[in-house]
């Protein structure tokens, strides 16, 4: 029984998966979309909160092979409530490009369901299982739109290369079987703790970390994310975005401050090196791009690359400077694509930069929040983004690596110019044309979005309550 | 000469570097990219047959673990090809052909 509690968030998922294909059979016409949608949406924020609502039960499931703490339960609330979000603005795409059917909402729980165990993952099959489970359901949905050549051919390079990534991670797997005779986490760790590291031990390490960066886009395994991005119909780009990113994430973290704990010194610097060339790329990669999904996929290359920063300095203070930032990452980046979903004009979406040109003049609200994201992933004092950088490049101060953060700096600076491109483009350039009116969930999730990075006088009612639970949930892996 | 475990690993090692080099320098066909994944994750399977049978005994080390994930490799291997062969299908019915150098639509 008390596997059940533990594992009520991933129990909900699996039986709610077979509920609505089951109900689909059922539920026809019209309404079938629409009414598994909203059961989507209602499951994944019950998913979100379960933990919470159940008191947050901590301990270890199935013989040890998902641990359920903390960390894992904020873990859970980010992504089950940016998942839901993402449902939400899947609908008037949809809608408009005759793409509503319910198979979507099915592979939305899957995926999330697979980041569920990956991030409470304590053995490497679990790990391998919930990564598979994820990667799968966002290869369908990349390639969901299947009448276009596009999101075809995304779907096509997202496979191809999720596929050599997770054999770069299982490989990196039975090294590190073989060298300690673990799956499990606490058994990998006590074997590296009484007999040492091995150059057995540092290949497996390093195979894995090269298959995980694959997963969150760090560079040099980026090579997919821009075209993935840019083919993928929108919505579902936005969700790559956001919730796959901090569930791979959170995954690096529980790998390397769990059963790696003892290889820090090795995976420091590779860490950092991650860190270093995404920052890079992502800064410079983005500087001729012309195509706004494209962009905010250099943008997001770039972000993981801040968001190492911080894990390279191995401290608990580090970790939660993880979890701020990639917080604040995932709110921005799920404002921004509901942004970008309301570039429609009368015969369809546009993605180019250049056809936000004069939105101040033709409609100011969406040229202000827009300001208001870029400005925030500059890191621009009052807004939230500011912080975002402050709390993921302090840690990395304290641990004395001074060259990365002054080297993520100036990446930053570089960044910064892209951004202000688009800001200018909306703010000081003619107007090209209107973009037809939006549908209200969509204008929702922008401004609500917007206000949480703007809403910097609630910060006092907000950040006692959410300061306790990120340093619960970052202590909850040391 | 006996076989040791060194023999197993040193094959291991070469089919994972076929089956890796196979997608970076095959330019033709997709479908010698599935089978260059499936190569990779052979490669895989043999690595932890081969620990798994000549791990030493020592406390809390259950040797048939690694034959365990052995088996779900080959259960995910399966799914795998199952939706990558999909979205191939997918993409043929779009494109008309599966040659490599032909996925180019975006770049940049």
């Amino acid at each position: 029984m008390e596997a059940v509690s533990l594992m009520a968030p991933e129990l909900l998922l699996a039986a709610q998966t077979l509920i609505v294909v089951v109900m689909s059979l059922f539920v026809k016409g019209e309404k079938q979309a629409d009414v598994m949608r909203w059961i989507a949406i209602a499951v994944l924020v019950a998913f979100a909160l379960i933990g919470f609502v159940l008191g947050r039960p901590q301990g270890t499931a199935f013989n040890g092979l998902l641990k359920v703490d903390d960390f894992g339960h904020y873990a859970k609330l980010i992504i089950g409530l940016t998942a839901a979000l993402a449902l939400v603005f899947t609908k008037s795409y949809f809608k408009a490009e005759k793409l509503d059917r319910f198979e979507f909402s099915v592979l939305m729980i899957y995926a999330v369901l697979g980041m569920s165990i990956m991030v409470s993952a304590n053995n490497l099959l679990a790990l391998y299982i919930g990564l598979e489970l994820q990667a799968l359901a966002l290869y369908i949905m990349a390639a969901f739109n299947r009448d276009s050549l596009r999101s075809s051919e995304a779907g096509l390079k997202y496979f191809v290369l999720g596929a050599l990534s997770s054999g770069l991670l299982l490989y990196g797997t039975s090294m590190i079987y073989g060298f300690t005779g673990h799956l499990d986490f606490a058994g990998i760790a006590s074997v590296i703790e009484t007999g040492g590291v091995n150059g057995g031990l540092v290949a497996g390490m390093v195979f894995m970390m090269c298959g995980l960066a694959f997963k969150i886009s760090a560079a040099p395994f980026h090579m997919w994310t821009p075209d993935v991005y840019e083919g993928s119909p929108t919505p579902i780009t936005g969700f790559f975005a956001s919730a796959p990113k901090f569930a791979a994430m959170a995954l690096i973290a529980r790998l390397l401050f769990g059963p790696l704990e003892g290889m820090f010194d090795q995976w420091q610097q590779i860490v950092a090196a991650l860190a270093l060339v995404s920052m890079y790329v992502g800064a410079i990669g983005a500087l001729s791009q012309r195509n706004i999904k494209r962009l905010m996929a250099y943008s997001s290359i770039a972000n993981m690359g801040y968001a190492l920063v911080p894990l390279a300095a191995g401290t608990v203070f580090g970790l939660k400077g993880m979890l701020i930032f990639m917080t604040i990452y995932v709110i921005s980046s799920i404002g921004i694509f509901a942004a970008i979903l309301q570039m429609r004009i009368r015969n369809g979406m546009v993605e180019q930069i250049s056809d936000l040109s004069g939105l101040s003049q033709t409609n100011r609200p969406m040229a202000l929040v827009l300001t208001v994201f870029f400005f925030s992933l500059m890191g621009i004092p009052p807004l939230l983004g500011f912080f975002g950088k402050l709390f993921a490049f302090w840690p990395a101060v304290e641990a004395g690596l001074w060259w990365l953060v002054v080297a993520a700096l100036v990446a930053s600076v570089i960044g910064a110019f892209y951004y202000l491109r688009v800001i200018k483009t909306m703010w000081f350039d003619e107007p090209a044309q209107d973009f037809v009116e939006s549908p209200r969930s969509l204008r929702w999730i922008t401004t609500g979005s917007a206000l949480t990075l703007l809403l910097l006088f609630a910060l006092p009612f907000i950040s006692i309550p959410a300061q306790s639970l990120l340093d619960s949930a970052a202590a909850a892996l040391f | 000469m006996v076989i040791g475990l060194s023999h197993y690993l040193i094959v291991a090692a070469m089919l994972f570097i076929i089956g890796v080099f196979g997608i970076f320098v095959n330019r033709k066909n997709v479908i010698v990219i599935l089978m260059c994944i499936e190569l990779i994750l052979l490669a895989v399977n043999i690595n932890f047959v081969a620990f798994s049978t000549h791990m030493p005994a020592a406390p809390g080390v259950n040797p048939i673990d690694g034959q365990i994930f052995s088996l779900f490799i080959l259960t995910v291997a399966a799914a795998e090809a199952a939706v990558g062969l999909a979205i191939l299908v997918v993409y043929f019915r779009n494109r008309g052909n599966i040659q490599v150098e032909d996925a180019d639509l975006m770049k940049g």
